[in-house]
C-alpha cells in the first residue's frame, strides 16, 4: 500500500513536472516567435557579451575588444588633443594619427573604451537595482497578501505615498540623504522601485490565496512559510518576470538621470549618463562625447523595453488571448 | 458624482499626510546642518545656534513636526532658508513654469500619441504600424536629456537663420517681458496676501497671461520658447499613450459588436471612430493619469537642459542647499497633483463608460 502510494506520488509528481516543462516550452516558443523580443534577446545578447569580455579583460589584464584601457590619459602624447573629433582611418582619417574610433575626452582618455565599459555598468546597474526592488518587493506584497488585516493595510499604505512621489525626484532625495555616489543611487532606484513589485506580488497572492491547491496544501499541514513560498509564490513569477524586465529599462534611465545630474556614478567611473552630463556644455564643440554615451544608454533601454514586451505579449495569457481574436479578424 | 469625490477626497488624506511626513524625516535626514547652507561654511558655532532657534531647529524633531503640520494647516508654508523669502511667493514663481511645460507636453503627447496609436491600429501590421510602433520604442528608451540636447543642437544651432529655428533657454527672448496681467489692468493687489501669490502665479502662466493681457507678439515668442523642451519631455508618455492606444484599440476591434457594426456596412472610419475608439479609451485614460508623475520627474531634468528655472530645478537645488521649508512646500504641491490626477482618472472613467457607476 504504501509502495503504491509513493509510485502514484511520483507519478504525479512527474506529471506535473512534465506540464511545467510543456507550459515553459509553450512560453519560450512565443516568446521566439516575438520579432521584439527577438531583436531585444539579441541587442542584450550582444551588450552582456561585450560586459563578460571587459571583466575578462579587467582579470586578464590584457586588451581584447578595447583599444585601451578606459582610464589611461593620452596626456604626455603631442598628437593627442583634448576633445578630438573621432579618428578612423577606414574613414580618410590620416594613418600617421592614433584611431580612436569615437574620439577622445576632456580628460584625453579614448571615448570608445570608456562607451564600451559604460555597457557593463548599465547591465549591473539594472539587474542589481531590480533585484534588490524585487526580493523586497515579494516579501512585502507576499506578507500583505498573505496575512490581510492591518498588516496588509500599513504595508500598502507606505507603498502608496512612495508611489505618489515621481521616482526621479524621490531617488534625488534619497541620494541626498545618502551621500552621491553610484552604490547609493542604485539603493535609491532599489527602494524607489519597490511598490511596484510589492502590488504585483499582493494581486497574484490575493487571487492565489483561496485556491483550492492551497486550501490541499493547509489541509496536509502545510506551514505558512512553505505554503507561501512553495505553493503561492512560484505562480506570481510570470508578471514578476515580465514588470521586472520592463523595470530595468526605466531603472537604467533614472540611474543615466542621477548621474547626469551628478548624483551617481562618481568620475572616473565610465558611465554613460555621467560621461553625457559632463560634456553637455561642450556638445557643440564636440558633439560625439554627447552623442555615443546616448546611444548607449539608448539601445540598452531599447534592448529590455523590447524584451519586456516580448515577454508581456508570450506569458500573459489574457493578452494574447485577444491577440488570437484580432488574428480571427 | 459629488458623493464620491468627496469621499475620495477625504479618503487621500492619509496619503497626503503620508507624504508630508516622508519628506519631513527624508529632509532632516540630509546630513549636514541647515545653518551652514543658509549663513555659509564658515558660520561660527555662535551665529549657528542663533540661526536654529531663530528657525526653531533646535527643538526636538517631534516638536518640528508639530509646529510644521500646524503651520501647514494654517497656510504658513514657511520661509525659504536659502533666499529667505516666504516659501509660498517662491512657489508662485517657479510653479507656473512647471505647470505650463507639463501641461503642454501632456497636450502634446496626447494630441499626438491617440491618432498615432489609432492610425497603427487602423493599419494594423501594415508600413505604417510597423513604423510607429518602432518609433515608439525608440521613444520610450530615449533619455530625456540627451533627447534634449540632440534637439537643441538640431534646432537653436544647425538650423539657426532658416525659419526653423527654435530657441533653445529661457522663456522669453531678451527684451521681451511677460507684463503680469494685474499690473496692465492697475489692479491694486498688496504683496503677501494670498490674492496676490494667485495672482502671481496665473500671470507666471505666459501663454494665459499674454493672452489676457492680448499681448501676442510675448504669446507667439513664449510659444516658440516652449516647444523644444516640451517636445523632449512629451517623447516617453507620447511613446506609451501611443503603444496602450494601439494594443488596446485592437483588443477592441476584435470584439463581436465591433463585427456587427462592420457588417451593417458602416465605413471603417465610422467604425474605428464612433463604436471602437471609446471602449479602447479607458487603459489610456489609466496611463494618461500615471504619466502625470513622470512628466514631474522629467521636468527637473528637462528644465536642467533648457536652462529654465521652474520647480523641478528649484526642488533639486533646494535638497542640495537643505532648504527645508522649500523642499516640503514643494513636495506637497506634487503630492496634491498626483491626488487630483488620481481622482480626475477616476473620475473620467464613468464619463468614458457610463456602465462604471462611482456612487
Amino acid at each position: 500500500m504504501a509502495t503504491s502510494s509513493a509510485a502514484l506520488g511520483a507519478a504525479t509528481a512527474r506529471a506535473q513536472d512534465a506540464n511545467a516543462n510543456s507550459l515553459w516550452r509553450v512560453a519560450l516558443r512565443r516568446i521566439f516567435r516575438r520579432r521584439s523580443s527577438i531583436i531585444g534577446m539579441i541587442i542584450l545578447g550582444f551588450l552582456t557579451l561585450v560586459a563578460m569580455i571587459t571583466i575578462a579583460e579587467d582579470l586578464l589584464q590584457t586588451r581584447i575588444i578595447t583599444p585601451f584601457d578606459p582610464n589611461q590619459q593620452f596626456i604626455g602624447d603631442k598628437t593627442i588633443k583634448q576633445r578630438q573629433a573621432p579618428c578612423i582611418h577606414a574613414l580618410g582619417c590620416p594613418a600617421t594619427q592614433q584611431e580612436h574610433l569615437m574620439g577622445i575626452d576632456a580628460n584625453y582618455r579614448d571615448l570608445f573604451s570608456r562607451v564600451i565599459y559604460g555597457a557593463r555598468v548599465s547591465l549591473i546597474v539594472g539587474l542589481s537595482t531590480i533585484t534588490f526592488a524585487i526580493v523586497i518587493g515579494t516579501i512585502l506584497g507576499a506578507i500583505a497578501g498573505y496575512a490581510g488585516g492591518w498588516i496588509d493595510i500599513v504595508i500598502m499604505r507606505v507603498m502608496d505615498v512612495l508611489l505618489a512621489f515621481p521616482s526621479l525626484i524621490l531617488a534625488i532625495a534619497i541620494v541626498a540623504v545618502l551621500g552621491p555616489g553610484l552604490i547609493n543611487a542604485l539603493l535609491a532606484i532599489g527602494i524607489v522601485s519597490i511598490p511596484a513589485y510589492a502590488r504585483v506580488v499582493r494581486a497574484s497572492v490575493l487571487s492565489m490565496k483561496e485556491e483550492e491547491f492551497v486550501e490541499a496544501s493547509r489541509a496536509l499541514g502545510g506551514s505558512h512559510f512553505q505554503i507561501l513560498f512553495r505553493r503561492i509564490l512560484p505562480n506570481s513569477l510570470t508578471p514578476l518576470i515580465v514588470t521586472g524586465t520592463l523595470g530595468i529599462a526605466t531603472a537604467i534611465l533614472d540611474a543615466a538621470a542621477l548621474s547626469f545630474l551628478g548624483l551617481g556614478a562618481q568620475p572616473p567611473t565610465p558611465e554613460w549618463g555621467r560621461m553625457l552630463g559632463d560634456e553637455r556644455s561642450q556638445f557643440l564643440a564636440a558633439p560625439h562625447l554627447v552623442v555615443f554615451p546616448g546611444l548607449g544608454i539608448m539601445l540598452t533601454v531599447l534592448a529590455f523595453n523590447l524584451l519586456g514586451d516580448g515577454l508581456r505579449d508570450a506569458l500573459d495569457p489574457r493578452l494574447s488571448r485577444s491577440d488570437i481574436g484580432i488574428k480571427k479578424e | 458624482m459629488i458623493n464620491y469625490t468627496i469621499r475620495r477626497l477625504i479618503a487621500a488624506v492619509p496619503a497626503v499626510v503620508g507624504i508630508m511626513l516622508v519628506t519631513f524625516f527624508l529632509a532632516r535626514a540630509i546630513p549636514g546642518k541647515a545653518c551652514y547652507a543658509a549663513l555659509g561654511e564658515h558660520a561660527t558655532p555662535e551665529s549657528c545656534r542663533a540661526y536654529e532657534a531663530l528657525k526653531g531647529l533646535d527643538k526636538p524633531v517631534y516638536t518640528q513636526l508639530y509646529f510644521y503640520l500646524r503651520d501647514i494647516l494654517q497656510g504658513d508654508w514657511g520661509t525659504s532658508v536659502h533666499y529667505n523669502r516666504p516659501v509660498v511667493d517662491f512657489l508662485a514663481e517657479r510653479l507656473p513654469m512647471t505647470v505650463e511645460l507639463s501641461v503642454t507636453a501632456f497636450f502634446l503627447a496626447i494630441i499626438v500619441g491617440i491618432p498615432a496609436g489609432i492610425i497603427s491600429a487602423r493599419y494594423h501590421n501594415s508600413f505604417i504600424d510597423v513604423g510607429t510602433m518602432v518609433g515608439a520604442n525608440i521613444g520610450v528608451s530615449m533619455p530625456v536629456f540627451w533627447l534634449g540636447l540632440m534637439l537643441a543642437a538640431l534646432f537653436a544651432v544647425g538650423l539657426k537663420g532658416t525659419p526653423f529655428f527654435l530657441p533653445a533657454s529661457n522663456r522669453l527672448s531678451a527684451g521681451l517681458v511677460a507684463k503680469p496681467f494685474f499690473e496692465v489692468y492697475g489692479w491694486d493687489l498688496v504683496p503677501g496676501t494670498v490674492t496676490y501669490s494667485l495672482a502671481k502665479f496665473l500671470s507666471g502662466l505666459y501663454f494665459l497671461n499674454s493672452v489676457v493681457t492680448l499681448d501676442f507678439k510675448t504669446l507667439w515668442d513664449a510659444i516658440r520658447h516652449m516647444i523644444l523642451p516640451a517636445a523632449a519631455l512629451a517623447t516617453i508618455p507620447l511613446s506609451i499613450i501611443a503603444r496602450i492606444t494601439r494594443s488596446s484599440l485592437l483588443e477592441v476591434l476584435g470584439l463581436d459588436y465591433v463585427r456587427t457594426a462592420r457588417a451593417k456596412g458602416l465605413i471603417q472610419r465610422v467604425v474605428i471612430l464612433k463604436h471602437a475608439f471609446r471602449n479602447a479609451l479607458l487603459p489610456v485614460v489609466t496611463i494618461m493619469g500615471l504619466q502625470l508623475g513622470g512628466l514631474m520627474a522629467g521636468a527637473v531634468l528637462t528644465e536642467t537642459i533648457f536652462g529654465l528655472s521652474g520647480m523641478g530645478r528649484a526642488l533639486f537645488e533646494a535638497i542640495q542647499q537643505h532648504d527645508y521649508p522649500v523642499i516640503q512646500g514643494f513636495t506637497i504641491i506634487i503630492a496634491i497633483i498626483y491626488v487630483t490626477a488620481n481622482l480626475l482618472v477616476d473620475l473620467s472613467y464613468a464619463v468614458i463608460d457610463p456602465r462604471i457607476r462611482l456612487d
